[in-house]
């Protein structure tokens, strides 16, 4: 399994209602269920996943969550799941605030535009950068807005959002983000994952 | 519309059933029809409900038409619904014609048809009646309730009558209640039987007669309702009939007239006139949320059943905002709800016709729900 779903399924507890968005095929569900007894449901907008999905025996709704978040009611999860898919939405701020509201608590992953690498790119080749985490051109890339480690974490702070951890990943190493740090986690970590709400 | 009766399998449901309408009714017959075998652990049944002209011969050749049965691209040996694995149940809905308590029965009191004299019944009432031929074959609880159309409505309704009776439910191409288009167009088909001067008021089955142009108009109304404006396009265009040119007549120039009144025609060999004016009022007064003070979360409250609701893109009877409703509502009430719309030209009728993706998310969902099932059974 990916390093970041084993992050992320480090930081739920046990027996908590979980929905994942953007749940792909259901592997972070199928872990999720088996290992920690978690009543998961996904949203996926992708036919072939949905289909994956339901041969799996999972919950998975169809639907863009962009336009369909609103069906769920207020604090219905205990944690909403939210994997590398914000910088693809139109509107990520709506659809942070509709996810603090459905969930507890928020789980954001996002592909870090802050990494070396990714600035590197631009610095010394003047060309929108093409990393395993960003592995799109300019022209076909689903990233309508990206943002880095920092960007998000200073989101945060400006609305008011608590930051109940955070964590950089590397590679297989993980290490925890604080405001002390912040900078030096934005430019070596290649994802961030945060705990919010 | 005259069939042997020992083609048609029966039970007598001698329990008195208190009807929507106030009538209590009972020992009265359910016709039904059962594929493949129910197994020792009773894991594997599935009850299929039949849509508005349906009825319980789901599958292989249905012995009074002689005729493939409606649901034979799901349900058979090797199918999405595979009768090798499950045991397949589907029984006739009370008010049709296909040996269940209808309309076209005779009335014990009158001698005669009952006609109009037949309660008008509901979607809750048909599947109430169903109950009694769960317990005759020994079912407490199914892997599935299912069916497309009226057949999604009565799984629904199902679920929430008998909320501990199925595993799980997939209602295909239906909504929680009828929207006022829906109610429209079953009205046109009502008011094409009751401008039939054959009709009689509906007693034309004492003169042994059918109101055929009337019931044949009402088919072609459905017809319409269960293509897509491109499906329709596509397969007839503006081609004509084994013609050249117009004929300057009212015959059918068109291969889509030609196809509408080829429908109608076939349909009245097989089906009652007033079996259509029941079934239709039954699916107009279809509204989940009626029992529950109007509010469909708590129709759907506790619910322990797994849900796969199933709509098609180009289904305008029963559109995929309608079915995505039933998931919100099902959703609200935190249940296990699972839903997928599936991209077809074919219409309403999708979910009968050879519609490859369609199948393959029913076969997904029934086999993976059937292995959950095996093991909460075993626990």
């Amino acid at each position: 399994m990916k390093k970041e779903f084993k992050v992320i399924a480090d930081i739920l507890p046990k027996n908590v209602r979980v929905l994942d968005v953007g749940c792909g095929d259901g592997s972070l569900m199928s872990h999720l269920i088996k290992e920690k007894n978690i009543e998961a449901r996904g949203l996926e907008l992708k036919k072939e996943n949905v289909t994956k999905c339901i041969y799996k025996g999972l919950p998975v709704i169809e639907g863009n969550a962009e336009t369909e978040l609103h069906q769920f009611p207020n604090q219905s999860f205990d944690f909403v799941i939210l994997s590398q898919t914000l910088q693809a939405f139109y509107n990520p701020e709506k659809v942070l605030k509709d996810l603090l509201r459905i969930g507890k608590s928020v789980i954001i992953s996002i592909p870090n535009f802050g990494y070396w690498r990714v600035r590197t790119s631009l610095l010394f080749f003047g060309k929108m950068p093409i990393t395993k985490t960003l592995p799109n051109s300019w022209y076909n890339t689903p990233n309508l807005h990206m943002c880095s480690i920092k960007d998000l974490f200073d989101f945060c702070v400006k609305k008011n959002i608590k930051i109940k951890k955070a964590v950089g990943i590397n590679e297989d190493k993980t290490s925890e983000i604080k405001k002390s740090n912040l900078e030096i986690k934005n430019f070596f970590s290649k994802l961030g994952i945060f705990l919010i709400g | 519309m005259n069939y042997k009766t020992e083609n048609i399998k029966t039970i007598n449901v001698s329990k008195p059933l208190k009807l929507d309408c106030g009538q209590t009714i009972k020992d009265f017959p359910l016709a039904y029809e059962t594929y493949g075998k129910l197994n020792e652990l009773k894991d594997n049944a599935i009850l299929v409900f039949h849509a508005l002209t349906g009825d319980q011969f789901v599958s292989g050749i249905n012995p009074v038409t002689n005729k493939e049965g409606w649901w034979v691209t799901a349900v058979g040996p090797g199918k999405a619904i595979d009768t090798d694995k499950y045991f397949v149940i589907c029984a006739n809905v009370i008010g049709g014609c296909m040996g269940s308590w209808g309309p076209k029965e005779i009335d014990k009191k009158t001698n005669e048809p009952y006609g109009l004299n037949f309660p008008v019944i509901t979607i809750r009432d048909m599947v109430k009646a169903q109950e009694a031929l769960l317990n005759h074959l020994g079912i407490e609880k199914l892997l599935c309730a299912t069916g497309g159309s009226m057949g999604g409505m009565q799984s629904l309704e199902f679920c929430t009558i008998f909320p501990n009776r199925t595993f799980s439910a997939v209602p295909i191409a239906c909504s929680t209640s009828h929207s006022a288009q829906n109610i429209a167009l079953n009205e046109l088909a009502r008011q094409a039987i009751m401008a039939d001067p054959v009709w009689e008021k509906g007693k034309y089955l004492i003169k042994n007669v059918q109101p055929k142009n009337g019931l044949a108009v009402a088919r072609m109304v459905g017809h319409i309702s269960y293509l897509s404006e491109k499906g329709m396009q596509e397969k007839f265009g503006r081609k004509l009939q084994e013609k050249a040119d117009y004929e300057f007549s009212f015959d059918a120039d068109f291969q889509v007239e030609s196809y509408l009144r080829h429908q109608g025609s076939a349909f009245v060999e097989r089906f009652d006139a007033n079996s259509i004016l029941y079934i239709t009022r039954a699916m107009d007064y279809f509204d989940l949320s009626k029992h529950f003070k109007g509010s469909l979360t708590q129709a759907f409250k506790n619910q322990k059943a797994k849900f796969l609701v199933i709509s098609f893109s180009s289904d305008w009877l029963y559109t995929t905002k309608e079915n995505k409703d039933i998931v919100i509502a099902l959703n609200a009430s935190g249940a296990d709800v699972s839903f997928s719309e599936i991209k077809t030209d074919k219409g309403h009728d999708s979910f009968l016709v050879d519609e490859p993706e369609f199948l393959k998310t029913l076969k997904g969902f029934i086999d993976s729900m059937h292995i959950k099932f095996k093991n909460e059974k075993r626990i």
